[in-house]
């Protein structure tokens, strides 16, 4: 299986035509999603329309974790296997992931005004998704510090790899200490503690973010491999041998008409 | 045994003799701690309060300057490359790179931070934790930090990107060891956070030689 997706070329064929597919599903469940939680979805008791935040945040928030259990993964098989195509996921993935935080991160701070009467507090929650969000931009920098390009993937990788340990701390932040942010209703031992009318619109959401992230990876994963196809053809006619690839790229502007 | 010490002496020699590596660094501390009864005024109240937190926030930042001089000479000179074609493992190598840095560097800076702590009117008791926190917290600065300088070798603006690796992976001792001094003050008793600071200098002790070895080696490739 690993050695069957590590052919780039396969993986164009195969995503050029998961793409519309991918894309069209996530935007009608979004719609869906989106609607059933702003409009048919009841109110809460207590925090009244404000709830109907928490129908992005929290899809938000698990994406921002999984999409680096995702980097991290790929960061593995890239590491140990050499996959080529993992290394341009996790890259591909990074980005993202970082947006989902950075969603996560302002939806709760918007609920968090009303409800507890601050933009923010220093809480074990909202601290550890802060130092992810920290990890991603950490990550996202590395990679794109090196003039050579695998050798920042190799980087970024081994950095994926360290930073999983805030992963645990994240997730059990809310049993660990004791938290503003409640903890955890849905992914709990004994079944969700949350009404079926607020479950149904919420898991909604959470699987066209998955499918969202799912589009939005393999449209950013066929960018960079057509980049590195562009790079290597224009390296191999010899019009701009620059070192760096932005000056390669400066200079491929004025002068490489075909 | 005899390579790992001998990497040992070597390392903190160099440290100490060149370039006054050392002195930077305590005077960037002390610097940096001076300049926050600028900032926030000169009431005893307020400086007891935030002294502690300054004193580890600028004991970090002073770690932090003299990170990027771990691998990097080293790497430019072929020095490393023999290392990691040594008959000591690389693990051991960056272990005992780590120890002179620590030498060199964590403890000068826990040496002089009861003097610090006097200029921020810290009571004697949290002066001793104080002092006790810097002593088991910062290994775990020159180990986490080992892992983003082996990262970051031959990065442009190397030292920028460092900086965003590391800060974040130190925000656990800096939570905990100003929480130790804090709780002594406040007497609830900081055991609990020296036991937790204790148990994050030895989990870097564990993990970061191997993460470091790791980022080398693909640094040598």
């Amino acid at each position: 299986m690993i050695n069957w997706l590590a052919n780039p070329a396969r993986f164009m064929r195969l995503s050029a035509r998961a793409v519309p597919w991918c894309g069209w599903t996530a935007a009608v469940v979004l719609a869906i999603g989106l609607f059933w939680a702003l409009v048919v979805a009841p109110p809460d008791y207590q925090q009244g329309d404000t709830v109907r935040i928490m129908y992005v945040h929290v899809p938000a928030a698990w994406m921002a974790l999984s999409v680096y259990l995702f980097v991290a993964v790929a960061s593995a098989v890239a590491l140990v296997w050499r996959h080529p195509l993992a290394e341009v996921a996790g890259r591909a993935a990074a980005p993202v992931g970082a947006a989902f935080t950075f969603v996560c991160l302002a939806t709760g701070s918007l609920w968090g005004r009303p409800m507890w009467g601050a933009w923010w507090v220093w809480d074990a929650r909202l601290t550890s998704v802060l130092i992810l969000f920290f990890l991603y931009l950490g990550y996202i920098a590395l990679v794109n510090a090196f003039d050579d390009p695998s050798r920042g993937g190799r980087a970024g990788a081994v950095l994926a790899l360290v930073g999983v340990v805030n992963l645990p701390i994240i997730k059990f932040s809310v049993d660990w200490w004791n938290t503003l942010h409640q903890p955890a209703s849905v992914m709990r031992v004994g079944g969700p503690r949350i009404a079926v009318s607020m479950l149904a619109p919420l898991l909604i959401m959470a699987f066209g973010f998955a499918l969202l992230f799912a589009v939005l990876l393999m449209l950013r994963m066929r960018t960079a491999l057509n980049e590195r196809k562009a790079m290597a053809l224009r390296l191999n006619s010899g019009i701009a041998a620059a070192p760096r690839p932005e000056r390669a790229q400066t200079v491929s502007a004025h002068t490489a008409v075909p | 045994m005899a390579a790992f010490l001998g990497l040992f002496r070597r390392d903190l020699s160099l440290a100490l003799r060149q370039g006054g590596d050392t002195g930077l660094v305590i005077g960037f501390f002390v610097l940096a701690v001076v300049l926050f009864p600028f900032g926030v005024g000169p009431e005893p109240e307020v400086l007891q309060r935030i002294g502690p937190g300054i004193i580890w926030v600028a004991a970090l930042l002073a770690a932090l300057l003299s990170l990027d001089r771990l691998f990097e000479a080293d790497y430019r000179d072929g020095e490393l490359d023999l290392l990691a074609l040594s008959s000591l493992p690389l693990e051991l190598a960056v272990l005992a790179k780590c120890a002179a840095h620590w030498v060199a560097t964590g403890l000068p800076l826990t040496l002089t931070s009861p003097l610090l702590a006097l200029l921020v009117d810290l009571d004697p008791g949290s002066i001793a934790i104080l002092f006790a926190s810097l002593l088991v917290g910062t290994p775990a600065l020159s180990l986490i930090g080992s892992v983003a300088a082996a990262l970051s070798l031959g990065a442009r603006r190397q030292g920028v990107v460092l900086s965003l690796l590391v800060l974040p992976l130190y925000i656990p001792s800096l939570i905990f060891g100003a929480g130790a001094v804090e709780a002594s003050g406040t007497g609830s008793g900081a055991r609990a956070y020296m036991l937790i600071l204790c148990a994050v200098t030895l989990a870097a002790l564990a993990f970061c030689p191997w993460a470091s070895a790791a980022a080398l080696r693909q640094a040598l490739e």
